[in-house]
């Protein structure tokens, strides 16, 4: 008999489930839930996307595309990232695609992390960081992100989180589950700190596209000094609802772009070729569909947000991504007891701040991927919870 | 931000005052008095349930007749499309492009009613050249909703 508790792999056997998963879980054995939970769009992927998928398909490009994806579809990243960001990468090789972000940013850490390096990454935040960084070898070094900076990453709390065996900064910002984003000054502030080190950054801009404040998105590498030191990560699932596509791309200088490529090229080969002619269309001729899903997402956004505070729940403004993130501290409770018993009491799912790291404690994350009477349903339940918890 | 308003009320004509603001980020009042003005402007027209009348066992039948008409010297369509929408069985009528001119909705309690209220009413006004009858047999999706909803929200297998 084989022991597999000695043969497996210890780092991978050592890494926790998701705390996200468990809530599933009970959630999905329970009759009448209504769902604040998904991290993902309800719209539908634009029909001239499928179309172009389609059409692909019925074509024949069924064949393995190159290791960094088909040409014209590295040419129009490289348009819209420089029409979106301000950012120039060279389609010959600046630019791999990816299946999805994750892909992304697994090879990125993989790339550039050795045996003992650190990895700074900023919390609450989205799960992978940090099983990515331990699978690589790495170690996690977490800055717990504060509510009265907005969940943003301040110069001293990145200079005090710096070792001589830092080797990458995680900047996941717009933020899952925070709703956080930094501004041109804030990146600016962080670079001051970093500029005569040899840290790296991996910028995570997946929801780049879903911002909500007076500027535009700041990508990371469009500050002044960060270009040589950033792989940008961005993809199609959220802002063109692509989510089931699997696509996403790394965008870096060319001397990091080529070691990350040999990670994908051996692990993945190459993104579904489907998909990579569908996001074609996507970039070309969908950015009035992504206004209009834009429009959408911010008028859910204020009414998630005034329903919050209006049922007692503190719930800063979150700026990008579509999560809001309130605060249940009010209440006493921890973040998991409060998901546990809206669920049970009033069939609501919400994840708890946990699930993003222990600085998320005192806080839920809601999504506002849903309708708006579907989210007025849910907080009209939560309001009844929270004013029976009074009695 | 009036046009706004009326898309979000043609959606759903019972989201409150205070929704319609906080989605839109204006005051209750502006949307208040935007909305007096519309209806004052007869750009909002009403507010009315959209029923499922299939749900209802022999609630109603309706019906697409097909108009070919005559149009008079001067008036057009215009004087037998004001007849024709007086009509307490008519719920829409349209003037058309294309192979014939007005489309005209019926409803009736019975396809028997229809097939009488053609027959002695439309189809005996002097400019009505012919008319063809196409009954209602399932409606899928009426004013953007899905009737018949096949899809669901099949999110959730995954909580990231």
């Amino acid at each position: 008999m084989i022991d597999y508790s000695k043969v497996l792999n210890k780092t991978v056997t050592e890494i926790k489930p998701s705390g996200i998963r468990k809530f599933f879980d009970i959630a999905a054995t329970m009759e009448g839930v209504i769902s604040l939970g998904v991290g993902e769009p309800d719209f539908q992927t634009p029909w001239q996307i499928r179309k172009a998928g389609i059409n692909s398909l019925q074509n024949g490009k069924t064949k393995y595309t190159s290791n960094t994806g088909l040409y014209p579809l590295l040419c129009e990243i490289s348009t819209y990232m420089e029409r979106k960001f301000g950012l120039n990468y060279c389609p010959d090789n600046e630019i791999v695609v990816t299946v999805g972000g994750s892909e992304a940013i697994d090879a990125c850490i993989r790339a550039t992390v050795s045996q003992g390096d650190e990895v700074i990454i900023p919390q609450p935040s989205y799960v992978c960081y940090e099983p990515m960084t331990r699978l690589a070898g790495g170690t996690p070094v977490i800055i717990n992100t504060k509510a009265e900076n907005d969940f943003k990453v301040t110069p001293q709390e990145l200079e005090a989180a710096i070792t001589d065996r830092t080797k990458l900064l995680i900047l996941p910002y717009p933020c899952n589950p925070t709703g956080a984003i930094m501004e041109k000054e804030d990146i600016a502030a962080l670079y001051e700190v970093i500029k005569d080190t040899n840290i790296l950054i991996l910028s995570d801009e997946i929801y780049a596209e879903l911002t909500f404040g007076k500027n535009p998105h700041a990508a990371t590498a469009s500050v002044e000094g960060m270009r040589e030191r950033t792989v940008t990560i961005n993809g199609f699932s959220k802002a063109f609802s692509m989510t089931g596509w699997r696509l996403g791309f790394a965008c870096g200088p060319k001397e990091i772009m080529s070691q990350l490529l040999k990670i994908h090229q051996y692990a993945i080969m190459c993104a579904p070729t489907t998909s990579q002619y569908a996001a074609i269309e996507a970039l070309k001729n969908c950015d009035d569909e992504v206004a209009v899903m834009l429009k959408e997402y911010n008028m859910r956004r204020r009414m998630m947000v005034a329903g919050f505070n209006k049922i007692g729940l503190t719930c800063r403004e979150p700026k990008g991504a579509f999560y809001a993130f309130p605060s249940i501290k009010a209440t006493g409770m921890s973040s998991e007891e409060f998901c546990e018993r809206l669920l049970y009491s009033k069939k609501v799912a919400v994840v708890p701040g946990t699930a993003f790291g222990d600085s998320g404690e005192g806080f839920i994350r809601a999504s506002y991927c849903y309708s708006v009477e579907h989210i007025t349903e849910a907080l009209k339940r939560m309001g009844e919870f929270l004013s029976e918890l009074k009695v | 931000m009036k046009y706004e308003i009326l898309k979000l009320l043609a959606r759903n004509a019972r989201y409150t005052t205070e929704e319609i603001a906080t989605m839109l980020a204006i005051t209750e009042a502006e949307v208040t008095s935007s909305i007096k003005e519309l209806e004052k402007d007869g750009l909002l027209r009403g507010y009315k349930a959209l029923v499922d009348w299939d749900k209802l066992d022999g609630a109603y039948v309706s019906a697409i007749i097909e108009l070919n008409v005559v149009p008079k010297a001067g008036l057009g369509f215009e004087e037998v499309a004001k007849k024709i929408m007086k009509y307490p069985e008519v719920e829409s009528v349209y003037l058309m492009s294309g192979v014939y001119d007005l489309n005209v909705v019926v409803k009736g309690k019975t396809l028997k009613d229809i097939a009488w209220f053609v027959a002695k009413e439309l189809a005996t006004i002097d400019s009505v050249t012919s008319t063809t009858t196409h009954f209602v047999m399932r409606r899928y999706k009426e004013m953007d909703v899905e009737l018949v909803s096949m899809d669901e929200d099949d999110r959730g297998q995954l909580w990231i």
